[in-house]
């Protein structure tokens, strides 16, 4: 097998990926050390981190895919499945708790048709939960596409939903 | 000068400080001060002497952690770094994201005050993944910085090379958990360290290292500009400084004040907060995050600083509270803490990784009324197990249990009665409140 087969073989990354990694190795002493920020570049662009991404990962940082994947499969952030176009996550923590975040994951739940972790049939939204959002004076609060969204009361959703296609 | 170092500016631009504000404003030139005129031992002692302490939760002294790292010939060939603990994920908490997204040179100009301080090269601004306003703002104010000499090659002039980098962290909660934390800087699994040694010592890549909170750096530059005595007198009591304090829950004004260290509970809650709102009464509160054990009535008179909370039985923690109100049933709200500590747990010892989601079901069976009696007793001794100090590896279980063991120790009445009547007393006081929002 030729050399060229062979790296026809390595799943590739985008020229433009490529160049927001390489910049993130500016900072770090050695390449497998901007591993985190290769998986957030990855998803930025393409929604979530495929195996094939893993390996393309690992092959531009000369590190092992075994050892991109163990990073990747501890944080809650990067996403190992596909994803809706827009994420939606509601804080379940204890002063969203208190103004009653049950309540909104309920109204959630119903409206999107999905339990938390699920993705609408459309493809339009995921639904997770997410740890507290440092917005507890605006509670209950949620984070769609990382934007915040405060003092979220369930009759709200709706018009909230609509900015979303 | 002023009394609210932290605020001022904001409170003066009415929003979002930008770089020319914060020149006129007198920004940089404690920079520029501490890199041209002084040694690091210089700018270590004025910040040891003013009391500053952690504000991220613990409360340890900055100045001597500072002492810590080996400066000169002794720290060896190699990077050191400053580390900003910009990870804000203590539940309850909402601080440091208003600092860094309304005044974010103030965060660059002490983390640049600090990296000097230790002999550093480099910081790092470990931010919560999710912080992306704070990440926009940040981005923007160190390339503002870099472009204007203070950091960089020649930061301020003083032929240093200082370098101001942010890392957008992956997630989770054991991130802040300070050797995690370095762990995942490297792009590691965030799993806690054995200590010793410690950071200073052996921090990020090997290498000595600092890690501290973002207000805490935020005070680092007017404790320079201004002397450790002025600090010192800001506060009412024992300890230095202002804080941000912080009120979330059912009172009438939720928001963010910054007071005096020894402001008393009281008065954050009834004269900043505006007290409960029409219908709600006081049960309870958390009085620095999710991980600080409850106060209640009786405590409401005590000054909010480190050793006074402390003798309480509880920590000021990051001093941003949640107010429980009667609605709230203490063995579902124990249940939901005790959700987030058993996701968040990194999962490396037992006791914490299956300990935790055990207690999480028991409470769940409690408040389903499938509770029997025994069942706070069980609860209790695996707490106690669960939470000594030493039995897990990091301190993440420990900070579980301080929530848990002080709901049961003020509300064991309200435990006991989930298993009594086979369910949850305060079942038509929730309904009757969730039918009136």
């Amino acid at each position: 097998m030729s050399s060229t087969n062979a790296n026809a073989l390595i799943p590739t990354l985008s020229p433009v990926e490529t160049a927001a990694i390489n910049a993130e190795l500016a900072h770090v002493p050695d390449p497998a050390s901007a591993t985190i920020e290769a998986l957030r570049i990855v998803q930025r662009h393409r929604g979530w981190v495929s195996d094939q991404s893993i390996a393309a990962i690992a092959h531009l940082l000369g590190t092992s895919a075994a050892s991109v994947d163990s990073v990747a499969t501890f944080y809650n952030l990067i996403f190992r499945k596909p994803v809706g176009r827009h994420v939606v996550m509601y804080c379940d923590s204890v002063s969203c708790y208190v103004m009653g975040c049950d309540a909104l994951r309920a109204e959630l739940v119903r409206k999107l048709g999905v339990e938390p972790g699920g993705t609408t049939a459309d493809g339009r939204f995921t639904l997770l939960p997410i740890v507290c959002l440092g917005a507890c004076d605006h509670a209950p609060a949620m984070m769609i596409d990382g934007e915040l969204v405060l003092d979220v009361a369930p009759p709200m959703l709706d018009s909230i939903f609509g900015r979303y296609a | 000068m002023t009394d609210k170092p932290l605020t001022e500016r904001i409170a003066a631009a009415g929003g979002a400080v930008d770089l020319a504000a914060y020149e006129r404003a007198g920004g940089y030139a404690a920079a520029r001060d501490a890199l041209t005129k002084m040694s690091p031992k210089d700018v270590q002692e004025i910040v040891k002497s003013s009391n500053l302490r952690g504000r991220g939760g613990a409360g340890f002294p900055t100045g001597q952690k500072w002492s810590f790292v080996p400066l000169g010939a002794a720290a060896g060939p190699g990077h050191r770094y400053l580390v900003c603990n910009a990870d804000e994920m203590e539940p309850g908490t909402f601080k440091d994201r208003f600092l860094m997204e309304h005044d974010p040179h103030m965060l660059v100009e002490g983390a640049l005050i600090a990296a000097f301080a230790i002999g550093a090269d480099r910081a790092f601004i470990f931010l919560r993944g999710e912080y992306l306003g704070c990440e926009r703002a940040l981005s923007r104010a160190i390339a503002e910085a870099t472009a204007r000499g203070y950091v960089g090659a020649n930061a301020c002039g003083s032929g240093l090379e200082i370098e101001v980098a942010v890392h957008m962290s992956g997630g989770r909660y054991i991130c802040g958990e300070e050797t995690a934390l370095l762990n995942a800087l490297e792009s590691r699994r965030a799993q806690p360290r054995t200590k010793p040694p410690f950071p200073p010592v052996s921090g990020a890549w090997g290498r000595p290292s600092v890690v501290n909170n973002v207000e805490t750096l935020c005070n680092v530059p007017a404790i320079v500009r201004n002397g450790a005595e002025w600090f010192k007198k800001l506060g009412l009591g024992t300890d230095a400084g202002t804080k941000l304090f912080g009120v979330s829950g059912r009172v009438k004004k939720p928001g963010l004040w910054e007071l005096p260290m020894g402001t008393p509970i009281r008065e954050i809650l009834e004269v900043h907060a505006g007290g409960m709102q029409p219908g709600y009464r006081f049960k309870g509160l958390l009085p620095g995050g999710a991980s600080t054990d409850f106060l209640v009535e009786q405590h409401l008179d005590l000054p909010m600083e480190y050793g006074t909370i402390q003798a309480a039985g509880s920590r000021m923690g990051t001093g941003t509270m949640t107010v429980i109100d009667h609605t709230v049933c203490i063995v579902d709200l124990s249940r939901n803490l005790q959700h987030f500590f058993a996701q968040e747990s990194c999962g490396f010892c037992t006791p914490c990784r299956e300990g935790l989601p055990w207690l999480e079901r028991l409470l769940a069976d409690l408040e389903a009324g499938n509770g029997a009696p025994g069942d706070l007793g069980v609860i209790e001794e695996n707490a106690q197990l669960i939470g000594v100090p030493g039995n897990t590896f990091c301190l993440h279980a420990t900070g579980a249990i301080e929530p848990l063991a002080s709901a049961i120790k003020y509300f064991r009445d309200e435990f006991e009665a989930h298993i009594k009547q086979r369910g949850c007393p305060l079942r038509d006081v929730r309904a009757a409140a969730a039918a009136g929002r």
